[in-house]
This record gives structure tokens, sequence and C-alpha cells, in this order.
């Protein structure tokens, strides 16, 4: 029988039940929750980032390109690549890169998608 | 115009959080052939109808993204040529002794302004595909997995894609086929970009960090594939980003899907043909949303900021 799980995601107080053998963070979308950004669900972009508040997980391979070895160390974790083994409080870390648009001429410098 | 230098794109390395995990899933869910591996460990697969023996390389890395993409060069003296134009140019270039990849010739690399390190070689090793070239059957495609007919394109983000541009159009023979103007109605975006006569071999954005990678696509060969792909998909749990929709720009049908280790990976079908003497087609910045998909006229923030 699988277990369920309440997750809280401290920034908006929204929780959601996530069974166990969904990632804290497809658990929140399967249920049409919002909170943490959604970016590719598998451990590669970076944009799901949070710092476990509270609570036990288990947790795969994620880039080191977005959470260090003492990051990883200290509770942090790409939310798309652990899945809870007890409640769990977490704080949302990662976001989106703007999508600016602002024209080159205004901003001296060409990019737009800036962090 | 008949091709003479750079024919297609031919391979392209993506790195893997774990690789034996992503073996699986690039044979069991992708529908590639594995085609073995070399003395580094990394893996090597080809479409069912490409001919040559590999065209992703799989290297188990600590992050996600592309290590680098080539292209096929028609022959020797057009590769010897496009090195002359490319050092002549101002950039570097270093070849690469053959057999560092399996069954590959020497390889000129070099990196292109937005830093993303491209390749161009002549030799890969016929390996056959599906059918044979003597009175072959159609390939029933029936698995397993979606079993893509080739490598299609990539599209990759960097800062200086003017340079990229530039290089590509005058250097590698290139030719503009779609580009999206920005708010200022006069700084490309992003710009899209044919060697043949597909409506597009590469595509880049413009993004405040170099050398990554937004998706690697596999060509299908109808919406009816790219539906399928997508029941695939989602039979195997795998993370789906967009689609099964549509594309203003090419006007190719899509489904966009993300790899075990993050990386964005597209199935396409359709698109016009493009040729050289044919008019660049622009997209202006309120419209833009239509250019990208189709059908819900408006920017998915996910899908265009999202990257390895």
């Amino acid at each position: 029988m699988p277990e369920y799980y309440n997750i809280t995601i401290e920034d908006t107080g929204e929780s959601y039940r996530c069974v166990d053998y969904r990632s804290v963070l497809v658990g929140m979308e399967a249920l049409g929750k919002k909170g943490i950004p959604v970016g590719c669900r598998s451990g590669g972009c970076g944009v799901c980032k949070v710092q476990v508040v509270e609570g036990t997980y288990s947790k795969r391979v994620m880039s080191r390109a977005h959470v260090s070895e003492e990051e990883e160390a200290s509770g942090c974790a790409l939310s798309c690549r652990i899945t809870p083994t007890s409640d769990m409080r977490i704080r949302v870390l990662g976001k989106m890169k703007k999508n600016v648009c602002r024209p080159a001429s205004m901003t001296g410098t060409p990019p737009i998608f800036t962090n | 115009m008949a091709m003479t230098g750079i024919l297609r794109p031919g391979h392209a390395q993506i790195r893997v959080l774990d690789l034996e995990e992503s073996v699986k899933w690039y044979t069991d869910v992708l529908g590639l052939v594995p085609m073995g591996r070399d003395s580094q460990g990394r893996a090597y697969f080809k479409a069912r109808q490409e001919r040559d023996h590999n065209s992703i390389i799989l290297r188990q890395a600590d992050r996600a993204g592309m290590d680098f993409f080539g292209y096929k060069v028609l022959d020797q003296a057009a590769l010897d040529g496009l090195e002359k134009k490319i050092r002549d140019y101002g950039i570097q270039t270093e070849r690469i002794p053959a057999g560092d990849l399996m069954e590959t010739g020497e390889r000129v690399r070099f990196k292109v302004p937005t830093g993303h390190t491209t390749e161009l070689y002549v030799d890969k090793k016929p390996a056959g595909n599906a059918v044979g070239t003597e009175n072959p059957n159609v390939d029933v495609i029936d698995g397993p997995g979606i079993g893509p007919v080739r490598l299609d394109h990539c599209l990759i983000y960097g800062k200086d894609i003017d340079g990229n541009h530039d290089f590509y159009t005058k250097v590698l023979g290139f030719h503009l086929v779609e580009r999206v103007k920005m708010e200022d109605g006069t700084t490309d975006l992003a710009i899209w970009l044919s060697c043949s006569a597909k409506a597009h071999d590469i595509a880049m954005v413009r993004h405040s960090e170099d050398d990554k990678l937004h998706h690697v696509a596999f060509q299908v060969t109808s919406w009816e594939q790219v539906l399928r792909s997508a029941d695939i998909l989602s039979n195997n749990r795998a993370s789906i980003d967009v689609g099964p929709t549509r594309h203003g720009i090419t006007n190719g049908t899509t489904v966009y899907f993300f790899d075990p280790s993050g990386n964005r990976l597209e199935t396409f079908s359709g698109g016009y043909d493009h040729y050289p003497d044919m008019e660049p087609t622009t997209w202006t910045w309120d419209e833009v949303g239509a250019g990208i998909f189709y059908h819900p006229r408006k920017l998915n923030e996910a899908f265009l900021t999202v990257v390895t």
C-alpha cells in the first residue's frame, strides 16, 4: 500500500498530500497545486530547488550545476528528485529565469533572459 | 543549389546524470537503436532510419546539457575548405583524431560565438538502416518506444546570436529561414537557420548565459506519429513539457519532453521546405506567442526559460 505524507510550502502556506512514489514537485503538480516552479522534473534544470526545513525524504542524483554537495548535505534539493518518507515543510529557493523582454537599446546589452 | 559543404546535423553528445537509467530510457522509450559503448564509457545510439553508425552519444556527468553538436560534411576537400574559412574568420579550430568517437573519422572542432562546441566531420561508418538499400520494405515503426526517423535539429541558447548568425551564414553556408524580433523591432530574439532544404537545421535564442541547450529534436513522419510519441511518453511516465501542438515558426507539429536528466528533447514532423532564394519570415514581438505555439498564441515561460 502506498503511504501518503503532507507537504507544506512555507512561502505560501500551501499544503498537499503527496503519495510516496511521487516526487515532492510532481506530487504538487498532480493535485493542481502551485508554489514551486516546474521545469524539467528530472534533476537537470534547477528551477524547482527547495530547502527542506523539516521532514525526511529519499533522493536521487541531481545536477551539480544547481545543487552543490554542501547544499545537498544541508537539506537543499531539487524537489523533482526527492520523495517524502515523512511529512515535510519546505522553502522555495528556485525561480524561473524571468523573461524580461527589454529591448537592447534600453538595457545596453542584448540578453533579455536574465536571472 | 546542390549541397556541397555541410550536409546535415550528424551527432550530438548529451550529458546524463545516470548512464544506465538513460541508456534504458533512450532505448525503450525514445526508441533509438543502441550501437555500443567506447573505452570512456560513452553510450552510442542511432535513429532507426539513419545509415551512419551513431547520432546520439550519452556521457555520464554531474550536470545535464550538451557537450557538442556535429555536422556531417560532403567530403575531405569541403572539410579542409571549411576549416580554412573558420580560421580566416578568426575562430580557432582543433582536429580530434579519428576513432575518438566510435566509427567516426577526424573531426574539426571549434566554438561558435555563443560558446557552443561545434564539430564538422566527413566519415562515419555506414551501419545500415532498418530496411537496407536494395528493394527495401517500407519501415513499419513498431517499437520499442517512439523510434524516430533521424536526428533533425537543435535549439541552443547564448548571448551573441548575432555573432552566431554572421558566422553560420558567412562561413558555414547556412541560410536564415525565420527570425523573431524583440520589442524594439530591430534586435533578433531568435533565429532559425538551414544548411539544407529543411525549415531548420539549428535555431538559437538570445539568453543571458552561454553554451546552453534548449532541445535536441528528432524527426517523425506524421502528426499522428507526434501524437503516438506523446502517448508512449505518458505510458512511460516521462516528463512532457508542451504539446502535442503545432509551431507557427516552421509549421512543424511537435511534442517537447525531457530525458531522465532534464535535457529537453522534441519529436517533430512536417515543416515546409526552404530554398536559399526565399525571403526570411519575420515574427514581431507582439505575435511571437503564435510563432512558438500556434494554438495557444501566448508565451510559455517555462518553455522559453528552462534550459540545461
